[in-house]
């Protein structure tokens, strides 16, 4: 598919990595002739250097004949432009970075309409919800949603005093009564789907699906409940911070909030006056614990210096903050990270990058079935994905027993009539269903692909 | 630097080299000559070769950086002359390595100098051979690959641009393998339209299709003592249009395939090269009028002549040794210069040159107004300092190396020195015939080994347009600092 990408920062060149990698034909624009060359120098995608409004420039990326366009410059306004533009001259599908809180409130409906688009990505406003999702279920590493409510992931990262340690998935089935499924599992470098013979391990990162009311009853069972985060401290006034800090708020707990720039305090603290907010230095450790960071439930590093937030991570672990969080931008730095013992990052590019992957192969889709939600599971090496079934298919009332399926790949969930099955082997799909599928080492573009 | 990576493209670009290779002996089958034994020989030794470099497993890390973009596209080049010239050795037609070496180097870099002194009493596998190695070498063995070869390596860019001529390489469409397609597509189908064209003009189809070799590759290497002078006039016309044509940037083909035929209406570099060759024809043109006395014949030769030059290819259809000396000056001035960068042809491009003329121009008007901020467009764009700084030191190194070579060849005793300066130029450009001894009926025999070799490294160093070679020589890119 021809795809065309306005402004190559952070969220740019990792919405273009994995479009790249996706096979698509992608053209980058953006207005700073280095950073077009390093592109061009490190991804098979062609570079044009220009203005994103410009006609010429637009037409000279090939616009009327893009799938899709996509507007991730830093500024919202140009990116409103830049779409408006590039759907007037013929792209099929246009996709805006918009994150200012002013524009996402009532008027983020108007806009899109108005202006034709697609998508407004907001990835600082995804990455809260994330985090919000993981301060909810403390336990977890990570929590995936999905377009059907009341079906979730959440992936736990096995301790060494683990009570799964050494046992087989067969075993953990009959241990505990619950609706649930193992369904992917990465140790060390590999990922696998595993089958029931597979035994845990200490250390080994896994992967569980089932309702929200299970996943609950499962975590108890397993001993891993921690209590929901009741008290926050984030910090950095950040526009993830406050689309946190807001769903945090309502929701009921309560958040303290650090920044070190006055002005910025004033204006978050005009903007949610609930919130506790803290001008001073977030680095000094000093400041934190005088702020009673070791009664927090949870601690959030949301500054835009991947260092500190990490550095102060690792402080706020050290003193025995049950949940600490940090948000890393630069991939590189995720596996020292994690090395220091900090297993929940939270990086709003990738959250991006896997929209507009799951909206890329949405486009590509078939009539039998379409991609609603897609995930890139431990460290990429796996997805998630939740497909509509639209029409009769090769698959449709077959028990899943029966179906060839190609290793490494899995069907974790299937949804009728607002129900969700944890399916067996005995289970049906059917016309107008919802099924969510694992696989390890496989593109799947189509509920299809999964057959061999 | 990564040297499994280096030698596992390596591996696979002899691997396609013996595929290469299989053409000229199913063609010394076809007429039965002993040399196909040759052939046979070499295709088994590359194929061990290769496989023993592929079999070496792919780092894990396979990245090609600039250094090793260097590096493959040095290394491929040298495997490949070196491979290419043991057919020429082993059946004893050329009984010296080196100077089968010069033979091989000056097909792949499309230059068309020889050694051989009787050509016609070559065999036809042979003769095959030396010309399939223009057309190969002349978009690109490394290109050819990237289209056949899924996925090279990350990065594969350094290798393209290493290998494609011209100051500023880009990509066509965003896939790297699709625009090697498209650049090879274009080619194939120029090549074939050259070929019927040839035959339709009564040429026998093995002299068409190696003539086509020569013109598409702008490389030179004839099969008759006297190149092209023995065909007809129309032939000669044809094969005039096809240098002309294969000079042009291949860029813009593919902006006509799209149908953007204002974009190619707008290449300034284009209107410069047709400029250069209206011009240049014009004056040979007049110069030579005395010799011949006639419109047609005069318009013929000096158009061929310019054209051959210009683009790098080094046909001829006069001994224009015997041209007065201001033609002889243009014709060595139009070596320099080259075609369009893009195209397969050598020298310095069209786009080079002027770059450095709207520098000069801009220079001198700041001498007038010291204060005057003028910057440099091309093509619609602005040229940053980056490309011009490039450009300028590209011209500075071209200078050295040149005047290095010639001096160096002025070691031979036997040659005279106009032979020695143009030598130098027509194989640093990749040309092919100089004046005097090495002009369009002579040959190189005369030279020592060691000036063969010289000039066979100059030729390299001309078609990877200098620092691919230079860098890949120079221990500092070898050593672990």
């Amino acid at each position: 598919m021809k795809i065309i990408i306005v402004g190559c920062g952070k969220i740019g060149t990792t919405i273009l990595a994995s479009l790249v990698a996706e096979g698509h034909d992608v053209t980058a624009i953006d207005a700073d002739p280095a950073i077009i060359e390093e592109i061009t120098n490190i991804y098979d995608a062609i570079g044009l250097c220009g203005n994103g409004v410009d006609c010429d420039v637009l037409a000279e990326a090939g616009v009327e004949l893009a799938e899709l366009f996509v507007a991730v410059t830093g500024s919202d306004e140009f990116n409103m432009l830049s779409c408006y533009l590039a759907r007037k001259m013929g792209a099929g599908n246009t996709v805006a970075r918009i994150r200012n809180p002013e524009y996402n409130d009532t008027s983020l409906a108007f806009l899109r309409q108005h202006l034709n688009l697609s998508v407004a990505i907001n990835p600082e406003r995804r990455a809260a919800h994330e985090l919000h999702n993981v301060l909810k279920l403390p336990s977890a590493a990570k929590v995936e949603t999905f377009s059907v409510r009341n079906f979730e992931m959440v992936q736990l990262k096995l301790k060494p005093d683990s009570p799964l340690d050494g046992m087989s998935l067969i075993e953990l089935r009959q241990k505990y009564p619950q609706k649930f499924l193992a369904c992917v599992v990465q140790r060390g470098d590999e990922v696998v789907i595993p089958s029931g013979q597979f035994v845990l391990k200490s250390g080994d990162k896994v992967g569980f699906t089932a309702t929200p009311s299970e996943m609950l009853k499962l975590m108890k069972n397993l001993g891993l409940m921690k209590k929901q985060a009741r008290n926050v401290m984030i910090l950095g006034a950040s526009k993830t911070a406050y689309y946190l800090a807001k769903l945090l708020l309502a929701g009921g707990s309560s958040v303290k909030v650090i920044e070190k720039d006055a002005s910025r305090c004033e204006a978050f603290s005009d903007q949610l006056p609930g919130v506790v907010m803290i001008n001073g230095d977030g680095a000094r450790q000093e400041l934190l614990l005088e702020e009673g960071l070791r009664t927090m439930d949870a601690f959030v590093a949301l500054t835009g210096m991947d260092e500190q937030n990490i550095l102060m991570s690792y402080f706020a672990s050290s003193v025995d903050v049950p949940k600490v969080i940090a948000k890393v931008n630069r991939d590189e730095f995720a596996p020292m990270a994690e090395k220091l013992g900090l297993d929940t990052l939270v990086s709003p590019r990738k959250t991006v990058a896997d929209i507009l992957v799951q909206y890329a192969r949405a486009l590509e889709n078939s009539m039998e079935s379409s991609v609603e939600t897609l995930y890139k599971l431990m460290d990429d090496k796996a997805e998630a994905l939740e497909f509509a079934v639209h029409a009769d298919c090769e698959l449709v009332d077959i028990p899943l027993k029966d179906l060839r399926t190609k290793p490494n790949t899995l069907i974790a969930g299937i949804f009728r009539n607002k129900k969700t099955l944890i399916p067996s082997g005995m289970d049906t799909i059917q016309v107008g269903d919802k099924v969510v599928v694992l696989a390890a080492g496989h593109r799947i573009n189509n509920l299809l692909d999964i057959l061999e | 630097m990564n040297h499994k990576t280096v030698f596992n493209v390596v591996g696979k670009i002899i691997l396609v080299e013996a595929l290469l290779l299989s053409l000229p002996a199913v063609v010394s089958l076809i007429y039965r000559e002993d040399c196909f034994w040759a052939f046979l020989t070499v295709i088994a030794l590359s194929v061990l070769i290769g496989s023993l470099l592929t079999w070496i497993p792919k780092a894990k890390d396979a990245v090609i950086y600039a250094k090793e973009g260097f590096v493959i596209v040095s290394l491929a080049w040298i495997s490949m002359s070196l491979i290419g010239a043991l057919p020429f050795f082993l059946t004893g037609e050329i009984p010296n390595y080196i100077d089968a070496f010069f033979e091989t180097v000056s097909g792949f870099t499309t230059t068309g100098a020889s050694i051989l002194t009787d050509v016609e009493s070559m065999s036809r596998g042979l003769l095959f051979w030396r010309s399939e190695t223009h057309w190969v070498g002349g978009m690109g063995v490394l290109v050819f690959v990237m289209a056949l070869i899924p996925n090279l390596s990350e990065r594969s860019i350094h290798v393209l641009r290493a290998e494609v001529p011209g100051p500023t390489v880009g990509k066509l469409v965003p896939r790297i393998k699709d625009t090697a397609k498209i650049l090879y597509s274009i080619y194939i189908v120029l090549t074939a339209l050259e070929i019927v064209l040839l035959l339709c003009g009564g040429m026998p189809l093995f002299d068409s299709v190696v003539h086509a070799f020569g013109t598409a590759g702008t490389g030179g290497f004839g099969i008759k003592a006297d190149s092209i002078a023995g065909y007809s006039p129309y032939l000669q016309w044809v094969v005039t249009i096809f240098m002309l044509l294969f000079g042009v940037n291949f860029n813009l083909y593919y902006l006509i395939l799209i149908r953007r035929f204002r974009s190619v209406f707008k290449s300034e570099e284009l209107w410069v090269y047709i400029g250069i060759v209206v011009t240049a024809v014009v004056l040979v043109g007049i110069n030579i009028w005395p010799l011949y006395q006639n419109v047609a014949e005069v318009l013929r030769l000096s158009a061929f002549q310019v054209s051959s030059i210009l683009t790098t290819t080094g046909f001829s259809t006069a001994n224009f040794n015997l041209w007065p000396p201001f033609s002889k000056a243009i014709l060595v001035v139009l070596m320099m210069i080259g075609a369009c960068a893009g195209s397969t042809a050598g020298g310095l491009k069209v786009a080079r040159v002027v770059l450095m003329f709207k520098q000069l121009r801009n220079e001198l008007q700041r001498l007038l107004h010291p204060r005057a901020i003028k910057t440099v467009s091309f093509e619609g764009k602005r040229a940053d300092t980056l490309t011009l700084n490039g450009v300028n030191i590209y011209f500075s190194v071209y200078m050295i190396l040149l005047v290095l070579v010639m001096l160096l060849l002025s070691l031979d005793s036997g040659m005279s020195f106009e032979a020695d300066v143009t030598a130098a130029i027509a194989c640093f450009n990749n040309i092919g015939p100089g004046l005097a001894e090495v002009g369009p009926l002579g040959s190189y025999a005369g030279y020592s080994d060691l000036s063969t070799f010289v000039l066979s490294l100059a030729m390299l160093l001309g078609r990877l347009e200098i620092f691919p070679l230079l860098l890949f020589l120079s221990p500092s890119t070898w050593s672990k600092k």
